[in-house]
């Protein structure tokens, strides 16, 4: 009793009051250690960020040339035939391009050495570009139209200020000439840097200038078709047999350690199963998005078994007492209630998945999906590259176009990883009963 | 002990003869013979919940099931719509009978059964769906009406007969949920009378409430007996005297003694149901 009253008395005493301001000086610090490291993930995010934007903006910019090109008819149909589609396929329209080029720097056409200068300044795509456009509509042969041309990669490397010009010209990508000449174009407005749709549709290009994700962006779009036609129902399933129906004993408690093994395991090793039993076994073609999305699909099951598990174990026991206790049976207690309550949560699971077999890349590199396509895939079979794995592949050339596509690339698939990251917060506001 | 397991057997073979004898001195007070449970055994795994439970539940009439907490009241009144067929631990053994029919039997199906015998539990767990259509659920489960006049009929009568149409007649689509915990208990007993069961089984229906949500609630209680046969677990002694005409007491998983209410609390034959009910223990 003595020495709870001698305690008490410490309250106030000299002492207790350098205890109390150490306590709060140690709560103080504890607080800012949590700051701290919310501030070291924060400026590693923001250093992320700045460094892909900043190589990576460029890449949605691209120079293009404007010329008055002259559609003659002696270079692309000379046997005057318009249903001679080969023969128009296989014109020299670059000829027709750098002839505008010619004419439009005013330069002599018989100076071997300045036309080959001159022809540095337009890319090698330019020859797709123009016969696109007539085999869009043939009847601009005979006619001169302005097009925009696309401009080779050096010229774009100066325009966009990787090129320095003080670098004396001999170590120069773009000589003097080139540079005066390129000079004349800006001011006249005939040179500028536009948006870049190539980027989005053009295929796989040994030119930086030409090189697209169009290939990848639909090979990811069949893999992502893929996994969700699989993984979710698949999962939903699973998950529901063994939350609902399987008896809890040793067999239900292994397959539980297994899937949670299965979460696990690298994912360069459902690729390389994926080579074995996909490809070896059933045969299916290398390089095809179906394969792919099928490696997907198997490293996406246990998360979304997993998250859809919890969400279904989420919903309380009272609402399943309820509609047992009015005579609904097993599978109309799940239809009308479980699956409903547990919706949300088994959403943003789902999309999880989604997100991380987005960008998941080793088991694509293990079925032979990092491959140089150009045509686009029309069915889920066709050789298709993802997007993680066409960055990947960009990120191991050396040229500038090539360095900024890298960063540009990763843009797109950071901007659909937020985007469907967003989605899954937004439909788990949504569907989630607040009553 | 010994001699205490001795004397319970005593208590409830006596019990058949009982009833006969009421139903000869006040038949308008107890109805027809609903269920009759003979020996009904029940284990969670290797722990035995229940001993050799006999008890007769009657028509029109209310059934209270006392007992300290973890005496197996509850575990029996699950057992009479086979609420306990859902944990897989569970097993039971024995017969209970409704109307003469065993339920246990292979080709009674549970689900059926439960819409026979309606439940109403501890904690109000209305549906996170409107209050129309947690009332309307059970009959469009069990397809019982086939128009949607019908069904407003349906919803309407269920309501009024839970005492809860007044308050809610105009927001309908309101969330079941939004309602207060006196309010929603009612809407759980509505939506458990919705399919008309011959048997409510009501397991504690007012611990959670109020004492206003609960006299509300054991006013309903005896109207509803009127059409309906009722067992209802209560902690509250003075609730089982207020509003049922039997009691049964539990007490470690044994039936001690069951007789009229008014017998039970004034002159009950065994010393454990005394020391309970005058609150020596429990």
């Amino acid at each position: 009793m003595t020495d709870q009253t001698a305690s008490l008395a410490s309250f106030t005493g000299e002492v207790a009051q350098k205890k109390l301001r150490k306590r709060h000086r140690a709560e103080r610090r504890f607080r800012a250690y949590g700051v701290a490291a919310i501030l070291f993930a924060l400026a590693f995010l923001v250093f992320l960020f700045a460094s892909i934007f900043s190589q990576g903006w460029s890449a949605f910019l691209q120079t293009s040339i404007k010329l008055p090109v002259e559609f003659s008819q002696d270079v692309i149909n000379p046997s005057g035939n318009p249903d001679a589609e080969d023969e128009i396929f296989r014109a020299n329209y670059v000829k027709l391009a750098r002839a505008a080029l010619y004419k439009q720097l005013g330069i002599d056409a018989e100076d071997r050495k300045v036309r080959r200068d001159a022809n540095k300044l337009l890319s090698r795509g330019v020859d797709v570009q123009l016969r696109d456009m007539v085999l869009r509509d043939p009847s601009i042969i005979g006619k001169t139209e302005d097009v925009w041309l696309l401009a080779s990669d050096d010229a774009d490397a100066l325009l966009k200020g990787s090129i320095d010009r003080k670098t004396p010209s001999d170590r120069r990508a773009v000589n003097d000439q080139q540079v005066t000449w390129i000079d004349q174009l800006v001011d006249q407005g005939d040179m500028e840097k536009r948006f870049n749709t190539g980027l989005f549709v053009n295929g796989a290009s040994s030119n930086p200038e030409t090189a697209g994700l169009g290939v990848a962006l639909i090979g990811s779009f069949f893999m992502m078709l893929t996994v969700v036609l699989l993984a979710v129902p698949l999962g939903v399933c699973a998950a529901l047999y063994l939350e609902e129906y399987a008896p809890k004993g040793k067999i239900s408690d292994t397959i539980e350690v297994n899937i949670n093994n299965l979460a696990a395991v690298p994912s360069i090793v459902f690729g390389l199963l994926g080579l074995a039993v996909f490809i070896n076994f059933f045969g299916l073609p290398r390089s095809a998005s179906l394969v792919g999305g099928l490696v997907l699909t198997l490293m996406t099951l246990p998360t979304i078994i997993i998250t859809a598990r919890a969400a279904i174990r989420a919903v309380p026991p009272s609402i399943r007492e309820a509609a047992l206790g009015v005579g609904a049976s097993k599978m109309q207690l799940i239809g009308h209630h479980v699956l409903p309550l547990s919706l949300p949560g088994i959403l943003t699971g789902t999309i999880i998945g989604l997100v991380q077999a987005l960008g998941e890349t080793a088991p694509l590199l293990m079925i032979g999906m990092v491959a140089f396509v150009v045509e686009y895939p029309t069915t889920p079979l066709d050789p298709a590259t993802g997007l993680p794995v066409q960055i990947y592949m960009w990120a191991s050339s050396a040229e500038r176009g090539f360095v900024e596509r890298t960063a540009g690339a990763t843009m797109v698939l950071l901007a659909f990883l937020i985007v469907m990251n967003s989605l899954a917060v937004y439909l788990r506001n949504k569907f989630e009963r607040k009553w | 002990m010994e001699a205490k397991v001795e004397d319970r057997p005593a208590t409830t073979v006596a019990q058949p003869a009982e009833p006969k004898e009421t139903d000869e001195a006040a038949p308008a007070a107890l109805g027809e013979l609903k269920i009759k449970a003979t020996d009904v055994n029940l284990w969670y795994g290797e722990k035995q919940a229940l001993f050799d439970v006999n008890l007769e539940v009657f028509g029109q009439s209310v059934t209270a099931l006392i007992g300290p907490s973890g005496c197996g009241k509850s575990t029996f009144l699950r057992c009479l719509n086979r609420m306990n067929d859902v944990i897989d631990i569970c097993k039971v053994k024995g017969d209970i009978r409704l109307d003469g029919e065993d339920i246990y039997a292979p080709e009674v199906d549970p689900v059926q059964l439960r819409a026979r015998v309606g439940m109403v539990f501890q904690k109000p767990n209305p549906f996170p769906k409107s209050i129309y259509e947690n009332v309307a659920y059970a009959p469009r489960l069990h397809g019982l009406c086939a128009t949607k006049a019908q069904m407003d009929e349906v919803v309407e009568t269920s309501l009024i007969k839970a005492g809860l149409w007044e308050e809610v007649k105009d927001r309908l689509d309101a969330p079941g949920t939004g309602l207060s915990g006196g309010q929603q208990q009612r809407l759980c007993i509505a939506r458990a009378i919705s399919v008309n069961p011959e048997v409510l089984l009501m397991d504690e229906p007012c611990s959670a409430l109020d004492p206003i949500a609960t006299a509300t609630i054991e006013t309903l209680i005896d109207e509803l007996k009127e059409n309906l046969c009722i067992a209802i677990v209560t902690h509250s002694m003075q609730q089982a005297a207020r509003v049922s005409q039997r009691t049964a007491f539990f007490h470690l998983g044994k039936l001690v003694e069951v007789n009229d209410t008014s017998t039970i609390f004034t002159n009950p034959s065994d010393q454990r149901t005394q020391d309970y009910v005058t609150g020596r223990f429990g």
